[in-house]
C-alpha cells in the first residue's frame, strides 16, 4: 500500500504545483511573457497568511481571502508599472530581466521585513484525513484538500475561458492580440485579467504549500516557481489542461523519483524527465505545433 | 600601414580597456591604494566577464536564449579541479594550471556540444527552460556524486562516501558529496584572469567578424533565409554554442582555483547565476562584447561595493536592475530620451557653466 | 536538355491538396513566369522547389541531378537561389554582409582561420568584398554598403534579397514578386536589372509575379497557376490571351 500512498502524495504535490502553473500559462499564452516573479508571489501569499494567522490570531479563512486580495492587487501592480512599460520593446529579454529584477525585490522586501529566518506555518487545514483498507491506506487532509482544490480550480478555469465573455477576451488576445483589439477587445485590460487571476492563484498555492512543507523563508518560492514553469513547459505551455497535466506528472515523478531511486537526484529526475519529453514533443503534451509560414 | 576598418577599431578598444583597466588596477594594487576586500574582487569579476562574454555569443550573437550557463561553469570548474587535485604534488605550478585549463575547457566543450544536439532541436523559450534544465542536472549531480582514488583506480558512488570502497591507507578522497572538492590548489590570478579574457574577446570578436560569425548571424536574423542561401544551420549553432560554452568552461576554471572549496551550490551554479550572467549580457547590450565586459565588471562590484548598507544592498540592486531595464528599453522612454534628454543636457551643461 | 525538369509534382496540406500534378520544364537561359490568382499554389511550388516543403509525389531535376528530397541548404548548393515574397533579409547585418553570407560557401576557410586572422582568412576576405561590391554595383547598392539592412527603404530591401541570391552563384534564380510594393518607375528600373542579371550572369530565371506590365515586358513563357493545378503553359502572348486565363483572374472574382 506505500506505494500508493507516495502516489496520492505526489498527486498532492502535483495539484500545487499545477495551481502555480496555471498562473505561468496562462500568463504566458496571453502576454507572451515569462513571468519570473510568479513563484515570489506565492511567498508573498504564504506570509500574509502567516501574519493574520499566526501574529494576529485571526482565522485561516481570513488570511487566505486578504492574501488572495493582496497577491491579485500586487499582480495588476507589478503588471502595470513594470510589464506594460516593456510590452512592446524591442527584445523579449527585456521584460524577462525586469521579471527577474521584481523576482529580486520581492524578495529583499520579504528579507527585510521578516528576516532570514525560516517561519514555522501552522497548518490551514484541522482535517485529519480519512483512513482506507483497514487503516493500511491512510491519506492525509490536507493532501485530499490540495487534489480537490486543484481539480475545482480547473473546472472554475475551463468554465470561465469557455463560457465567459471575458474568457473568450483572453482566447483571442492569446491567439493574436492585433486582431482581437480589432474586434474590439481591450487588449489591455485582458492581460490586467490574466495577471489578477494568475496571483490569486499563486495565494491559493501559498496557503497548500506551506500547509505541506511548513517552513517559509523569502525564498520559499523559488524553487517551486521553477519547477511550475517546468509542468507547464511540460504539459505544453498556453494549454490549461497541459499546466494541470504537466503539474500532476511532476509532482508525481518528484514524489516516486525521491521515494524510490534518489532523493538527492529528485530534481535531476525531475528536469531529466522534462527534456526527454521535449525532445519527443518539442512544444510539450499538449502543445500546438506552430510552422513558421514561408 | 593598412587602414584599419571601423569594426577593427572597435575590437582594438575593447582590448585596449581591458588592459588599461588591469594596469590601473595593478598600480593601484602595488601602490598598496586597493583594499584586500576590493582585491579579492579582481578576479572573480575578471572570471565573470568571461563568462558573460561566452554566454553573449549564445545570446546576442546566435540569438538563442541560454539560461544554463552557470552550469557550464561549473563544468569547467569541477573537471579542473579534479585534475589539480589529483596532481597536486606530482606537477608543477605551471603546466599543472595549464593542463587543468585544457581539460576545464574540453570537458565543458565536450559536454556543451553533447547538450547541443538535443537543446538546438528547440525554439525561443523552450530551448531556454531545457538549457536551465541542464543546469539544474549538471549542478544537483555534482552535489550527490562521491568520488576518490586509491591504488586501484577511480571510485564513484552517488550515495556516500563510505560506499566508494576506498582503501583506507592510499586511497583520497576528490569529491565528498555536497561538501564538493577542498583543496584545489589556488593556481589563477589575476594577470592570468586578464590574459583568459584577452583570448576570449579575441576569440569571439575575431570569430563574429568572419564567415562563421555572419553565418551565425544569419541564423538569428531569418533562418529559413539563411538555410536557402546554403548555411549549414546545424553546423554554426552548434558551433556557437560550443564555444559558448567552453569560454563559460574556462571562467569555471578559474573560478575553482580562486577558492579553497568548491561546491556545487545554487548561488554559485544553479539558475540564478545563470540569470546573473544573463543580467549582465542583457544590461550591456545584447551582442555587443564590449558592453558584457563592462556590465559584468561593474554589476559584480557594486553589491559588493553596497556591503557597508548590507540589508538594503540587494534590494537597492534589484530596483535599480528595473529602472534600468524600463529606462533603457521602454519604447515611451527611449522617445522621452530623444525629445528631451538632449534639450536637457544642452540646458544643464549651460547652467553648469555659468 | 532543359536546366529544370519538374514531373507531376502534388503536395497536400490536411486535405487542401495545396499542388497538383504540377509539370514544368525550363530551358537554359529562359526568363520564364509562374502567374495566377492568390492562393494558387505558386509559392508552394517555390518551397517544393527550394526544399522548404518535400513533395508527397513528383520528381524534380536540376540539370540532370534528381534534386526532389533535398534539404534547402543541399538545393541552394546543387544551384537554386530564391527570394522571398516576405523580404527575408539577415536584418542586423549590413547590406554588404548579407550578399557575404550569399558568398559563404563559394570562398571558404575555416573557423580557426577566422580566430587566428591567418593569411587565408584576409584572402577569402578580400575575394569577398570585392565580389560583393561587384554585386551590389549591379543593384545599384554599392552607396549603402555599410547600412543596416533593416533600414534600407523597401524597394531596395527587394533588390538586396536578389543580390544575395545571386551570390550563391546559381543555376536557376527564383523570385518570388519581385515587384511587390514597387512603384511603376521602381519596377521598369527593376525590369531592367532582371534583364540585366539574365545576361550578364549566365543565368535561368522563375518568378512569380502579379504585375502583369513586368510579366508581359520581360517574361518569354508563363505557366499558370489555379488552385493548384496548371491551367495554361506557353509563349507569353498566347497565354495572356487564353480566354481561361483571363476568366480565371477577372472572371470570378
Amino acid at each position: 500500500m506505500s506505494f500508493l500512498n507516495y502516489l496520492i502524495n505526489g498527486l498532492s504535490l502535483g495539484s500545487i504545483y499545477a495551481i502555480i502553473a496555471l498562473g505561468y500559462t496562462m500568463v504566458y499564452g496571453i502576454a507572451k511573457m515569462l513571468n519570473f516573479a510568479h513563484g515570489d508571489f506565492i511567498m508573498v501569499g504564504s506570509y500574509i497568511i502567516f501574519t493574520i494567522v499566526s501574529t494576529l490570531g485571526l482565522p485561516p479563512g481570513v488570511g487566505l481571502l486578504v492574501a488572495i486580495i493582496l497577491c491579485t492587487l500586487l499582480g495588476i501592480t507589478t503588471e502595470k508599472v513594470a510589464y506594460k512599460p516593456l510590452r512592446h520593446a524591442g527584445s523579449p529579454l527585456a521584460v524577462l530581466i525586469t521579471a527577474i529584477g521584481v523576482s529580486y525585490l520581492l524578495e529583499n522586501v520579504a528579507l527585510l521585513i521578516f528576516g532570514a529566518d525560516t517561519k514555522a506555518f501552522s497548518s490551514m487545514i484541522s482535517w485529519s484525513g480519512v483512513s482506507l483498507a483497514g487503516g493500511r491506506l491512510k491519506i492525509q487532509g490536507f493532501t485530499l484538500v490540495s487534489i480537490i482544490v486543484g481539480i475545482l480550480i480547473l473546472i472554475f478555469l475551463q468554465l470561465f475561458i469557455n463560457k465567459t465573455k471575458s474568457g473568450q477576451a483572453m482566447l483571442a488576445v492569446a491567439e493574436d492580440k492585433g486582431a482581437a483589439s480589432l474586434m474590439g477587445i481591450n487588449v489591455n485590460k485582458t492581460i490586467t485579467l490574466t495577471f489578477a487571476i494568475g496571483s490569486a492563484l499563486a495565494a491559493v498555492a501559498g496557503a497548500l504549500m506551506c500547509t505541506a512543507y511548513p517552513s517559509l523563508t523569502p525564498y520559499t518560492g523559488a524553487m517551486p516557481g521553477i519547477k511550475a514553469f517546468v509542468a507547464a513547459v511540460l504539459g505544453g505551455i498556453g494549454s490549461i489542461p497541459g499546466a494541470m497535466i504537466g503539474g500532476l506528472v511532476l509532482g508525481v515523478i518528484e514524489i516516486l523519483g525521491k521515494t524510490y531511486i534518489s532523493s538527492q537526484l529528485s530534481d535531476a529526475i525531475v528536469f531529466g524527465i522534462l527534456i526527454i519529453v521535449l525532445l519527443v514533443k518539442p512544444t510539450g503534451i499538449l502543445g500546438k505545433k506552430i510552422q513558421e509560414k514561408v | 600601414m593598412k587602414k584599419l576598418t571601423k569594426q577593427q577599431k572597435s575590437n582594438l578598444i575593447t582590448l585596449a580597456m581591458v588592459v588599461c583597466f588591469y594596469l590601473i588596477c595593478e598600480i593601484f594594487i602595488r601602490t598598496g591604494l586597493m583594499s584586500s576586500h576590493l582585491k579579492g574582487l579582481l578576479v572573480p569579476l575578471t572570471y565573470y566577464a568571461i563568462a558573460a562574454v561566452g554566454l553573449n555569443l549564445c545570446v546576442g550573437i546566435l540569438g538563442e536564449l541560454s539560461l544554463g550557463h552557470a552550469g557550464f561553469m561549473c563544468i569547467g570548474a569541477f573537471s579542473s579541479s579534479i585534475f589539480s587535485v589529483m596532481t597536486r604534488d606530482a606537477l608543477p605550478t605551471v603546466p599543472r594550471f595549464i593542463l587543468a585549463f585544457i581539460i576545464g575547457v574540453a570537458m565543458t566543450a565536450l559536454l556543451g556540444f553533447l547538450i547541443g544536439i538535443p537543446v538546438l532541436r528547440l525554439n525561443g523559450d523552450y530551448l531556454a527552460i531545457v538549457t536551465l534544465a541542464f543546469g539544474e542536472i549538471i549542478k544537483n549531480i555534482l552535489n550527490a556524486v562521491y568520488m576518490g582514488v586509491d591504488d586501484k583506480g577511480l571510485h564513484l558512488s552517488l550515495k556516500d562516501a563510505a560506499s566508494m570502497g576506498l582503501d583506507a591507507s592510499t586511497g583520497k578522497k576528490i569529491i565528498n558529496g555536497a561538501m564538493g572538492i577542498t583543496g584545489t590548489p589556488s593556481d589563477s590570478n589575476f594577470t592570468i584572469a586578464i590574459i583568459i579574457l584577452l583570448v576570449s574577446l579575441i576569440i569571439v570578436q575575431n570569430l563574429v567578424q568572419s564567415r562563421d560569425g555572419r553565418a551565425i548571424m544569419s541564423i538569428r536574423d531569418n533562418r529559413i533565409a539563411a538555410e536557402s542561401t546554403g548555411i549549414n544551420v546545424t553546423k554554426y549553432k552548434m558551433l556557437a554554442f560550443t564555444i559558448s560554452a567552453a569560454i563559460a568552461g574556462a571562467a569555471g576554471v578559474l573560478f575553482s582555483h580562486n577558492i579553497s572549496t568548491l561546491t556545487a551550490q545554487g548561488i554559485y551554479f544553479g539558475y540564478n547565476a545563470s540569470i546573473m550572467l544573463l543580467v549582465y549580457v542583457v544590461l550591456g547590450g545584447i551582442g555587443n562584447i564590449r558592453g558584457s565586459v563592462i556590465a559584468a565588471m561593474i554589476l559584480y562590484v557594486l553589491p559588493e561595493l553596497l556591503r557597508g548598507m548590507d540589508k538594503y544592498r540587494m534590494l537597492i540592486y534589484s530596483i535599480v536592475l528595473i529602472v534600468m531595464m524600463l529606462f533603457n528599453w521602454s519604447p515611451k522612454a527611449i522617445e522621452f530620451r530623444q525629445n528631451h534628454l538632449s534639450k536637457f543636457s544642452k540646458r544643464f551643461r549651460k547652467e553648469a557653466a555659468r | 536538355m532543359s536546366l529544370l525538369e519538374v514531373n507531376d509534382l502534388n503536395i497536400s496540406f490536411g486535405g487542401l491538396h495545396a499542388v497538383h500534378n504540377f509539370n514544368i520544364s525550363i530551358e537554359r537561359g529562359d526568363l520564364y513566369g509562374l502567374i495566377g490568382p492568390n492562393g494558387a499554389g505558386k509559392t508552394t511550388v517555390f518551397n517544393l522547389l527550394t526544399g522548404v516543403y518535400s513533395p508527397d509525389e513528383g520528381r524534380i531535376i536540376l540539370d540532370g541531378r534528381d534534386i526532389t528530397n533535398l534539404k534547402p541548404i543541399d538545393k541552394n548548393k546543387a544551384g537554386i537561389a530564391r527570394t522571398f515574397q516576405n523580404i527575408r533579409l539577415f536584418k542586423d547585418l549590413s547590406v554588404k554582409d548579407n550578399v557575404k553570407v550569399g558568398l559563404h560557401n563559394i570562398y571558404p576557410y575555416s573557423a580557426l582561420s577566422a580566430i587566428l586572422r591567418t593569411p587565408a582568412y584576409h584572402k577569402a576576405e578580400k575575394q569577398m568584398d570585392e565580389r560583393a561590391m561587384e554585386l551590389l554595383e549591379v543593384f545599384d547598392l554599392a552607396g549603402e554598403a555599410d547600412t543596416m539592412s533593416s533600414n534600407l527603404p523597401y524597394g531596395k530591401q527587394r533588390k538586396l534579397e536578389i543580390a544575395r541570391a545571386l551570390a550563391t552563384n546559381p543555376k536557376l534564380l527564383l523570385l518570388d514578386e519581385p515587384a511587390a510594393g514597387m512603384n511603376p518607375n521602381e519596377t521598369a528600373e527593376l525590369m531592367d536589372t532582371i534583364r540585366f542579371i539574365r545576361e550578364n550572369f549566365n543565368i535561368t530565371i522563375l518568378l512569380i509575379e502579379h504585375d502583369m506590365k513586368l510579366v508581359s515586358g520581360i517574361c518569354e513563357r508563363l505557366t499558370v497557376l489555379n488552385f493548384g493545378q496548371i491551367l495554361a503553359k506557353g509563349d507569353t502572348k498566347e497565354v495572356l490571351s487564353n480566354p481561361e486565363v483571363i476568366k480565371a483572374y477577372i472572371g470570378e472574382d
